[in-house]
């Protein structure tokens, strides 16, 4: 038994694969979370100001992919965007490249409009948590509206959401799993290649359920330790 | 949107919809007794009990539903034990049976913390008094316990339906034909990709706001304000 797991393991040289794997699951989720936390920000800010219509639009969107599995939006985007993207990069001659990057693309936007339908939420709440007398104080010592918004709200609020922002991070690299049903190469996908090759499931389903397990825990410490760093001078009292 | 459209798709989805709907019964009906169970254990005096629900919590918790449910269906599928155990394969050997399982498991590990944070906000004072009545264990769980730590954590647990809704969806990566599944298939047989992903995203917002309704209707029975407060 143990002598077959060594065998599959290091010999047939599934322990790097699987590594490589993770490293590909780790990069979706960490371009998945920025992407999606940098478009996330305007569009709570749209949301907190109340812009007619726009704010109707954010809503309906964060609603929209907050009520609907992963896996639709996702199938949305690869079985949605597949046409057009063989027919641009083939005007263009990429044909090739085009298939083999596609899938990754495609992957990491979806991650991305997942997350940042959630962090959307976190933001707008965050921001909205700010109190008011900051900004009034900000507004009587005659600071701009820009300066008010990035040197008073936008710091203030990035604390208060952090929380948020942990939440969003360790469900979006739980997400990223979901990828692997339309093809692409990350931790979950390379695990049901290894197990459907070498008839071992069991292993191999296991041994990405403990590499998931390994990074949600060590991000767990990582914020822990980040929300003890921003929140100092604030949980003495 | 072409209308031909609705009418080829909805009697799919209709049908997808009552799989989904009876995952989620069962991801309800046995994941919130089982969680509550194991909320109970984490907040069980005995340090091994404890121990041993705090690991299943973190391990369920710490890892995507996508895996949990391949290791059930595929993984455990793999020991002979289980094979040649009539009740164990029953249990995993069909598809939408562990898809079930799976869906329970999950749902178990996030309900156990949401009551486990509502057992620990209780009032110290509460128990001891009942304790000081000579009320026995099982007693003071189900009399004071457990209708107060209900209350607490029935608004967190609306969205934790929401949730079970949501992850039924994988069942259809191991064949179980409900919502995403047909309408997986829908989008790869007629191409209309964005009218089938409207339609299907309907259902399913059309299921949570039922369920979030029907749980906030609870949710008022159980609170205490008098009901000419609202």
């Amino acid at each position: 038994m143990l002598n077959d797991i060594w065998v599959l393991m290091v010999e047939k040289g599934w322990t790097l694969a699987l590594l490589r794997g993770a490293g590909v699951t780790i990069l979706i989720g960490v371009l998945g979370v920025v992407i999606g936390l940098a478009s996330a920000i305007p569009l709570a800010i749209l949301r907190w100001r109340r812009l007619p219509v726009l704010s109707q639009l954010v809503d309906a969107y964060s609603i929209v992919i907050r009520g609907v599995p992963g896996l639709l939006v996702i199938y949305l985007l690869f079985f949605g965007s597949v046409d057009w993207v063989q027919k641009i990069a083939s005007a263009f001659g990429y044909a090739d490249s085009a298939e083999n990057a596609y899938p990754f693309i495609v992957g990491i936007i979806a991650i991305a409009a997942i997350s940042c339908a959630y962090s959307v939420e976190v933001i707008r709440g965050a921001l909205q948590a700010v109190p008011v007398g900051l900004l009034e104080a900000a507004r009587s010592l005659s600071l701009s509206p820009r300066l008010t918004f990035f040197r008073v709200t936008l710091p203030l609020a990035l604390r208060l959401a952090l929380g948020g922002i942990n939440n969003v991070w360790q469900m979006t690299i739980k997400d990223t799993s979901l990828v692997s049903v339309v093809g692409m190469q990350e931790l979950m996908r390379t695990a049901a290649v290894a197990a459907g090759i070498t008839r071992s499931p069991l292993l191999f389903y296991c041994l990405a359920a403990a590499m998931f397990f390994a990074m949600t825990a060590v991000s767990q410490i990582l914020f822990n330790r980040a929300e003890k760093y921003f929140n100092r001078g604030f949980s003495r009292r | 949107m072409d209308l031909s459209i609705i009418t080829y798709a909805v009697p799919f989805l209709l049908v997808g919809a009552k799989t989904t709907l009876l995952i989620a019964l069962f991801g309800v009906g046995l994941g919130l007794p089982f969680g509550i169970l194991v909320a109970t254990a984490r907040t069980s005096q005995v340090a091994t009990i404890r121990r041993c629900a705090d690991f299943y919590c973190a391990v369920f918790r710490g890892t995507p539903m996508l895996v949990q449910i391949f290791v059930i269906y595929y993984g455990l599928a793999q020991i002979g034990f289980i094979r040649h155990n009539a009740i164990l394969w029953w249990l995993i050997g069909d598809s939408l049976h562990a898809a079930v399982l799976a869906v329970i498991l999950n749902t178990g590990a996030y309900t156990a913390e949401i009551f486990r944070t509502a057992l620990l906000s209780l009032p110290r004072g509460l128990i001891e008094a009942a304790e000081a009545c000579g009320m026995s264990p099982w007693v003071i769980f189900q009399r004071i316990k457990f209708p107060l730590a209900l209350r607490q954590a029935l608004p967190s647990y609306s969205t934790e339906v929401a949730v079970i809704v949501k992850e039924s969806s994988l069942a259809s990566t191991i064949t179980v034909l409900e919502i995403t599944g047909y309408a997986k298939r829908l989008m790869s047989e007629t191409f209309a990709i964005m009218e089938i992903f409207v339609i299907t995203a309907v259902f399913y917002l059309v299921i949570n706001v039922a369920c979030l309704t029907a749980l906030n209707v609870i949710e008022r029975r159980l609170s205490f304000e008098p009901r000419y407060a609202r």
